[in-house]
């Protein structure tokens, strides 16, 4: 897959990217990431799911969808012609349920890569549970590898203890690249009421409070591994983005800021080129990983 | 379905109404206002607060002499910052949101636009509407005490107005759904929102008497454009759906209350 910018989108953020369409011309970003997809429809977790924490917020979505078969036949059609990479966000209770949604996808001309998302901290199976452990990301991998021939990039969880080590274990299974990070597993509680905001107790954290974390654990990774890193985390803005391919990303993903302004996005694509410009930067590639010490 | 579109606003009035509440006049920086329906909403951001980021989202209350009217209830750090704006204050909208509430079907019965708290907002914009296309309506509006009672000279110029207050300083003395006005067979229509309690007790009324009803609900939301998926409300035809894209207005049929 080849990117006109780095800008993409995170999955669950941006929707199918049609909700977006009134705000912004999509074609212009570097791709945009469909909410995480599974074999089966999901309902997702019970309200409430969302509270806003201090420069953050909590989610726990749950990874509601209608299943794939409801993308291909009712949405693919609708945004397939796109001039942009659409890249779906694919998740499963079982290494068997991942290898059924690739099978599908890699018949779809108009999709060029697939987000394996092996860590989703709102579902009771599946999700996050490969993602936390070498060979538990390591056995989707390797079997969605099997059934998937195009790009495959892999989500990776931060609430483990060595991401780069993870980032390693699918590298080695033939991931061509790695996005992170997903969310932080978080709490809070509403002390009034002596209750959890969300229904399930426990969310997933994002937004600027945890970007200073994502950029320490993309920069671990991308010095660990060969294939390109997708940084994203808490990127509110362009100057956000280009700390992040500094620190390593090849490309970035916005997400919790879709939420505040729908057309950040290709604000931060104007951001970079002219970032660039001031600094005399005729490539973006000679910017990745480009921090000084 | 009208065009989505991000927005400057000035603030030209702020009317403290209360220690709880306050209500902004806003006019367009630059641009047009789109046309917005009673029942739907903007998500406003909220400029310069420490501990918020997300946008607030807020009924439309009224649009009157190009200014549009927004009433908000102190309910937490962000909304606390939106009425204490000062005047000039430039702010952001994203609008026009949501579905907005549907034409009642009959215009010579009774459509009863019923109220409590801040919920009363989209209603007197609602009741503009309808009072101008001819439909027969009258308001019934609820708070603790009369002086919560929110705009009430407004709702005074569009139709009749009944009122139930819990200490009974002014109307009906008693929750909403005790009010006599419900006990009318004139009613074929009802158009609702406000607290939660109240809302469901105005639907089994509806519900028992086989009054069309509409709710509109506030769930917790962030995006306001069904791409988060934060705000659902579980539908009895559909299953959890965004509040803010296939609402906030429901017809109670939908809902498993």
């Amino acid at each position: 897959m080849c990117l006109k910018n780095p800008v993409m989108t995170a999955s669950g953020t941006f929707g199918y990217g049609s909700e977006f369409a009134d705000f912004i011309d999509l074609n212009r970003l570097g791709g945009f990431i469909i909410k995480g997809t599974t074999l089966n429809h999901r309902e997702g977790n019970p309200y409430p799911r969302m509270v806003e924490t201090p420069s953050g917020m909590l989610n726990a979505v749950g990874l509601q969808n209608k299943g794939i078969d409801y993308f291909i036949e009712h949405i693919y059609p609708e945004i397939k012609d796109y001039d942009t990479n659409i890249v779906v966000n694919v998740s499963g209770a079982s290494v068997d349920d991942y290898v059924k949604v690739c099978e599908k996808l890699n018949d779809l001309e108009r999709i060029p890569a697939i987000e394996l998302n092996i860590s989703c901290p709102n579902v009771k199976q599946g999700g996050m549970a490969f993602g936390t452990t070498c060979s538990g990301a390591a056995s989707v991998v390797k079997a969605c590898r099997k059934a998937y021939n195009k790009t495959m990039i892999v989500k990776l969880s931060p609430n483990v203890t060595s991401i780069a080590d993870i980032a390693l274990a699918v590298e080695a299974e033939g991931a061509d690249s790695v996005s992170l990070t997903n969310t932080f597993l978080g709490m809070a509680i509403n002390t009034e009421t002596r209750k959890p905001y969300l229904s399930t107790i426990t969310g997933g954290l994002s937004g600027a409070c945890i970007r200073p974390i994502a950029v320490r654990m993309v920069w671990q990774v991308a010095n660990a591994v060969k294939i390109p890193v997708i940084g994203l985390g808490g990127i509110m803005n362009g100057r956000d983005a280009i700390e992040f391919i500094l620190a390593g990303a090849t490309a970035v993903q916005l997400g919790t800021a879709n939420f505040i302004d729908p057309s950040i996005t290709v604000k931060v694509v104007d951001y970079i080129a002219d970032y660039m410009k001031r600094h005399g930067i005729n490539d973006v590639n000679d910017l990745i990983g480009a921090m000084e010490r | 379905m009208m065009k989505k579109c991000l927005l400057d606003f000035r603030v030209v009035e702020n009317v403290r109404i209360n220690s709880n509440y306050g209500l902004l006049k806003l006019c367009v920086v630059y641009g047009t206002m789109p046309q917005l329906d009673g029942g739907q909403f903007v998500e406003i951001e909220v400029p310069d607060s420490k501990s918020t980021f997300l946008r607030r989202p807020i009924s439309v209350c009224n649009v009157d002499g190009g200014l549009l009217w927004l009433l908000i209830r102190n309910a937490g750090e962000g909304t606390r910052h939106l009425i204490n704006l000062p005047v000039n204050s430039v702010v952001n909208l994203m609008l026009p949101l949501g579905n907005g509430y549907s034409r009642p079907t009959d215009k010579e019965r009774l459509t009863l636009l019923v109220g409590g708290g801040v919920g009363v907002a989209p209603l007197l914009y609602f009741g503009k509407f309808l009072r101008a296309e001819g439909f027969n309506i009258a308001f019934l509006l609820a708070a603790k005490t009369k002086n919560d009672l929110l705009l009430l000279d407004e709702f005074r110029k569009v139709a009749k107005v009944y009122v139930s207050t819990d200490d009974g300083s002014m109307g009906e003395k008693g929750l909403i759904t005790k009010n006599s006005i419900l006990e009318s067979s004139e009613i074929s229509h009802i158009s609702c929102c406000g607290p939660l309690p109240m809302m469901k007790g105005v639907a089994a009324i509806a519900r028992d008497r086989g009054i069309t009803c509409e709710v509109s609900l506030e769930n917790v939301m962030a995006c306001g454009l069904g791409a988060c998926l934060c705000c659902v409300e579980d539908t009895a035809d559909k299953g959890n759906v965004c509040v803010c894209k296939d609402g906030p207005v429901f017809n109670i049929n939908r809902l498993k209350w």
